[in-house]
């Protein structure tokens, strides 16, 4: 456009006679973005941090050993009553044991296949924690740390001593945070564990272990696979859960649904087992948004305030740059223009402010019980945020700008001039 | 000599507070490089009729035509354009852009229409501030000075795209005798030496006897 400098030109001029009023428009859309800015980066990064938790622990399918009824109870085989009402009340699955049948072979299979990072077999066994006189009952699983560690991120729960103390030593246990409180036990302690056939086995502590939820600190602890086979007195092949991680979690449905039909098994993937998960992060980036744009539509009524009377005041600039050929499309393009610089500005000084405010919540400390790998608040800093902060910014003040700009174009020069 | 402004029978009527003929049958003529005055009774309609001339005030009936051209036919954008080229407009009070310094007041029709850089319009706004007698103030803001060095500036801007006509609504109105005088002899000098065309509404006869010739309006008549 030929005339955009001069446009410019007198715009910018408008403003800074008016510095006052345009930096408290400014700061209104400053804060606006800024919290915009906080909000996203940290609400965000908090879901961020939950789904790192949810994802990086759970497995994307969980596999064990089948415990509800039989789908096709006999019954309903026998072709005498098919035609019959059935009257059998009160059906109960049929005793099993805990193992999954042909767990060796279904591990394999797993392992093989392409879409799987990796599965690991764990086998549970419930025992009696004995240190001195105190004895609490609680839950050990048998685990090859090294695969844990390498797909479910082991590592980060181990609050004190070393997990490949597992495998270094047979008898090494990884205790529950709250069993070692509660016994007063630490690295590098013995406690007998008493399985559920009547044998104590002496355990080395190699390491506490710390989930965030107390019910499973207060009762689990982690050993070697075989030490917990050992403890149940049975063979190798007793495997009681496979943990599967994919390369996609997007198959994890697709997937779970072909090992239960192949094999005789209860697969359970992720979604199905989070389903309640979504609808946290949903609703706090629902905040996030809502309490943003309140905040810049506050600020926008402000922007739209200041035009206003900017427009008021500058009424006699408007007739002599009417009177002297500058078109309504000029004189709307003016305030527009100052509009969209209050948004500029203001959004770029609200990104500074919620950049700096992002960094500073990202080194106040936050220490919790529940979530040991975390020392500090969580921010997410995504880029993504920061472009639509400013692309807001900018629609808002245009916005706002753009009603007292159309009021600015319809100026009769003559009503001013002969008003004098 | 050829004719710069005529208008053909044009009428005006406000409606508030209630339907009043304020222009009845307007049919007036400028020949190019005239000097013209027109005088009437505060009321008459002076200022209604400059305003339509200088297409500010699109509100009537009948024909205007500037320049060989007829502006009824053109929309806003069109007219703002003939304003910018054509008309140089003096109002009675000192209208300036008042944060804006002098020099710029002036420039800013010509920046607007774009014809030449800015070093130059510059450089020929500063020659009429000048010729005006106002050049030591043209790095002042606009509002740090007289009215009367406002009125020289305000026709400095008149004056910046040459245009075809000067238009001026009660220049002196405003100012002290001396001041008047000063304006008057500009405007003489811009008809003699420039052959500059101006409608110059007025109501001091003295001024009025020495330009080319007097339009004499009754109460929405041309007498
Ligand atoms: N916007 C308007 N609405 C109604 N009447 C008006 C308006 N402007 C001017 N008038 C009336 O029109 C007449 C002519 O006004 P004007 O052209 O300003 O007179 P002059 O300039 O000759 O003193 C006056 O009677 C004035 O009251
Ligand atoms: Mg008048």
């Amino acid at each position: 456009m030929r005339n955009f400098g001069l446009i410019l030109d007198i715009a910018t001029t408008h403003l800074t006679s008016k510095i006052k009023q345009t930096i408290i428009a400014a700061l209104g859309v400053m804060f606006g973005i800024g919290t915009y800015i906080i909000m996203m980066g940290f609400m965000t990064g908090l879901n961020q941090l939950l789904d790192g938790l949810i994802l990086n622990r759970t497995p994307h399918i969980q596999i064990y050993n089948k415990t509800d009824p039989t789908q096709i109870q006999p019954i309903q085989r026998h072709q005498d009553f098919k035609f019959n009402w059935h009257h059998i009340h009160s059906i109960k699955p049929k005793s099993r044991l805990a193992r999954i049948h042909d767990a060796l072979p279904l591990l394999k299979d797993l392992k093989e296949n392409k879409k799987v990072k990796g599965a690991t077999p764990q086998t549970t066994c419930k025992v009696f924690y004995i240190a001195g006189a105190n004895n609490l009952n609680g839950i050990i699983n048998g685990i090859e740390v090294s695969e844990e560690m390498r797909l479910f991120n082991f590592k980060d729960y181990i609050v004190k001593g070393d997990p490949n103390s597992l495998r270094k030593r047979k008898n090494s246990i990884l205790l529950g945070a709250g069993i070692a409180k509660k016994l007063s036990l630490s690295v590098g302690d013995k406690l007998q564990v008493l399985g559920t056939n009547g044998v104590s086995h002496p355990l080395n502590i190699g390491g506490i272990f710390q989930s965030g939820l107390a019910e499973i600190d207060d009762a689990q602890s982690y050993v070697n696979l075989k030490m917990a086979q050992q403890l149940l007195g049975v063979g190798s092949n007793y495997i009681t859960r496979i943990h599967v991680k994919l390369h996609n979690i997007e198959h994890a449905l697709g997937l779970s649904k072909t090992i239960e039909n192949i094999f005789e098994v209860k697969a359970l993937d992720i979604n199905t087992a989070n389903a309640q998960f979504d609808t946290g992060s949903y609703i706090r980036t629902l905040i996030s948004y809502t309490v943003s744009i309140t905040l810049l539509i506050v600020a926008g009524f402000g922007i739209y305030n200041i035009l206003n009377m900017l427009i008021y005041e500058k009424m006699d600039d408007i007739a002599i740059l009417k009177a002297t050929g500058f078109s309504g499309n000029d004189i709307l393009l003016i305030f527009i223009i100052q509009a969209l610089i209050i948004g500029l500005f203001g959004g770029i000084f609200g990104l500074i402010l919620g950049y700096s405010i992002s960094i500073v919540i990202d080194n106040i400390p936050f220490i919790t019980e529940a979530l040991p790998t975390i020392k500090t608040y969580p921010i997410n800093y995504d880029p993504f945020f920061y472009i639509t902060g400013i692309s807001f910014a900018l629609i808002c003040t245009f916005l706002a700008g753009f009603l007292p700009a159309l009021k600015a174009r319809k100026i009769d020069p003559v009503e001013i001039i002969r008003g004098k | 000599m050829s004719t710069v402004l005529k208008t053909i029978n044009i009428n005006k009527y406000f409606y508030d507070p209630e339907k009043f003929h304020v222009l009845k049958n307007i049919s007036i003529e400028l020949k190019n490089g005239e000097f013209v005055s027109i005088m009437g009774k505060s009321g008459c309609g002076k200022s209604t009729l400059l305003y339509i001339l200088s297409t500010m005030d699109t509100q009537y009936e009948g024909t205007l035509i500037l320049d060989h051209e007829n502006m009824s036919l053109l929309n806003n954008t069109n007219l703002a354009k003939i304003r910018n080229e054509k008309i140089g407009f003096i109002f009675q009070f000192h209208y300036l852009l008042p944060e804006f310094t002098v020099l710029k007041n002036v420039m800013l029709p010509a920046l607007k229409l774009g014809r030449q850089s800015e070093e130059i319009i510059k450089k020929s706004a500063f020659e009429k501030l000048e010729m005006l007698g106002v050049a030591s103030q043209a790095n002042k803001k606009a509002y740090k000075i007289s009215g009367g060095q406002k009125q020289r500036v305000s026709i400095a801007r008149a004056l910046i795209n040459n245009p075809k006509i000067i238009m001026a609504d009660e220049p002196t109105g405003n100012l002290d005798s001396k001041n008047a005088d000063n304006v008057f002899n500009i405007l003489r000098a811009l008809s003699l030496e420039q052959k500059m065309s101006l409608l110059v509404v007025t109501h001091d006869l003295d001024f009025a006897k020495k330009t080319d010739r007097i339009i004499k309006m009754g109460d929405g008549i041309i007498l």
